[in-house]
């Protein structure tokens, strides 16, 4: 049945994203536990919960792989079964996905779900280099190609192709700027102008540094349930009533095009379906705006306007907070910041916030229907979710 | 397996490489030419493929200059990176070299060019190359 509720979100948390200097992942991801279980007081975590799904990309940053079991340590979860996902910057979103297939397949009454990265203690160097591993090593890392450099060879195709200019992207990092200003826990709680955006330094041709998605610590969780058992916990859950995920080719130059994420479109497809829905029931949306060209092609994918109209959607500000669908209410990867692991489900975190109505000077009035577009690598994954005010 | 399937390789196609050889892997079955070789073609499960020399030139259609590099490539920065597709329709990326970075354009015609190896003891032992003005 579309529109079904597949399953419900009763609470969730979020560390506090930045340079959280002092804490590891696990402590990050503890922080993030703390919150859902004071959200959700009818929650006994240790009885309740039987199944923890976390995204975490990289074992580089703290050599500390193992994710799953030591997350669900730190979350006071000791010996439920602990799955770690690794999609890259979609890991979080792919165990979302998968904490689904657990409740909605009948197997778990209640499950956790989240996502975890400790970034900042590293150079960008170092960084620079961890990240690229989320593209093909053979073809593109080894001749010198980075992550910020397969989204500008997007950007550079997309401009080509579209007309799309280096002002649109900017205007895409100044509204998330302004929004980020809005969350307390945002890396970046300040305002950019135009200017400031356009004259920063080249990161990669045409991405500037303030069309980059931050190097953030952070971590985040969502408690699931089924849909029928969400009242037990809480009187406002949020359900899921779209999910979607498709996977690419590693190696972006395999696709037939580069401006837009075939994957994503996929999802989206899938997404829409499931839930019986179309790009213009969405009340607002959380994108994976790694980079804001990555933005533009996101609003184009999800359908929000058509092929090519994404710069001119950024410039009219149809995405700002009080336009026609507002676009990274939480200040998005942008200014939020992006801990890979964490970023799908702290999308779901600021969805869940507005659709209870607790996204406070960042409200979306009335907001029923939201959105979540998660993106791994150039695209090689990407996982879409719908979600319905409970 | 057949030793013949088992060839299609990154391996083989990096070892054509060091011998100053650009070659693709064809399917038998449908055609499809694949760069990387590949052991089994994604568009029709085949295994049984021909090597094809893959034709040196091609337009260039996207490109980005990098200015932040990883570790490896930081004394190179800044550098010239874009996906070429050849003139038999495969696609490629590699650095642009041999031409001021002001003077790279979309559509560019471009020639594939072999970097001479450099011995290491590290795995991988890929040799390079690079993309030049046609």
């Amino acid at each position: 049945m579309k529109g079904k509720p597949l399953a419900s979100i009763v609470s969730a948390g979020l560390s506090k994203f930045g340079k959280i200097d002092g804490l590891y992942a696990r402590e990050l991801f503890a922080e993030a536990a703390k919150e859902a279980y004071e959200r959700c007081p009818n929650l006994d975590p240790k009885r309740d919960i039987k199944a923890l799904f976390i995204g975490h990309m990289g074992e580089s940053y703290e050599h500390q792989g193992h994710t799953g079991a030591t997350a669900a340590d730190w979350a006071g979860l000791l010996h439920v079964p602990a799955t770690r996902t690794e999609a890259a910057c979609c890991s979080s979103g792919v165990a979302l996905k998968a904490a689904v297939y657990a409740v909605a397949s009948g197997l778990c009454d209640v499950v956790m779900v989240g996502g975890v990265e400790k970034m900042t203690h590293r150079s960008t160097p170092e960084v620079t280099e961890f990240l690229a591993m989320a593209s093909d090593f053979p073809f593109e890392q080894w001749h010198g190609i980075t992550f910020p450099g397969l989204f500008a060879l997007m950007a550079t195709a997309h401009m080509h192709k579209y007309g799309t200019t280096e002002k649109q992207m900017a205007q895409i990092a100044v509204k998330n700027h302004y929004n980020g200003s809005l969350n307390p826990k945002a890396q970046m709680q300040k305002e950019i102008t135009l200017e400031q955006a356009l004259s920063s330094r080249v990161v990669a041709w045409p991405l500037k540094l303030y069309d980059c998605s931050l190097i953030t610590d952070g971590a985040s969780c969502l408690i699931l349930t089924k849909p029928e058992l969400a009242k037990r916990y809480t009187d406002a859950p949020v359900h899921i009533i779209g999910s979607g995920q498709a996977s690419d080719t590693i190696g972006m130059y395999e696709r037939e095009e580069f401006t837009s994420i075939r994957a994503a479109k996929l999802a989206a497809k899938t997404a829409y379906e499931m839930a019986g829905l179309t790009p213009s029931d969405i009340d607002v949306a959380e994108v994976h705006d790694c980079f804001t060209i990555a933005e533009i092609i996101a609003y184009e994918d999800l359908g929000f306007c058509r092929p090519g109209e994404g710069g001119r959607m950024a410039e009219n500000g149809e995405t700002a907070l009080k336009g026609r669908i507002p676009v990274n209410t939480s200040g998005g990867l942008k200014a939020k910041g992006h801990p890979v692991g964490a970023t799908g489900t702290a999308q779901a975190y600021e969805i869940y916030l507005q659709l209870t109505g607790q996204a406070e000077k960042r409200q979306v009035a009335d907001a029923e229907i939201g959105l979540t577009h998660n993106v791994g690598g150039s695209g090689a994954t990407a996982t879409v979710h719908i979600y319905r005010r409970g | 397996m057949s030793a013949q399937s088992s060839s299609f390789t990154i391996e083989q196609f990096y070892k054509a490489i060091s011998q100053k050889k650009l070659i693709g892997g064809k399917c038998r079955k449908c055609g499809k030419i694949h760069m990387p070789p590949r052991p089994l073609c994604d568009s029709c499960l085949s295994k049984e493929f021909d090597w094809v020399e893959l034709p040196k030139t091609g337009k260039l259609l996207t490109y980005t200059v990098i200015h932040v590099a990883p570790t490896q490539f930081q004394t190179m920065a800044p550098y010239a990176v874009g996906i070429v597709q050849l003139e038999n329709g495969v696609k490629i990326p590699g650095m642009i070299k041999e031409t001021p970075l002001d003077k790279i354009k979309v559509g560019m015609p471009l020639t594939l060019e072999f970097e001479e190896c450099q011995q290491t003891q590290q795995w991988p032992q890929w040799p390079r190359y690079h993309f030049k003005p046609a």
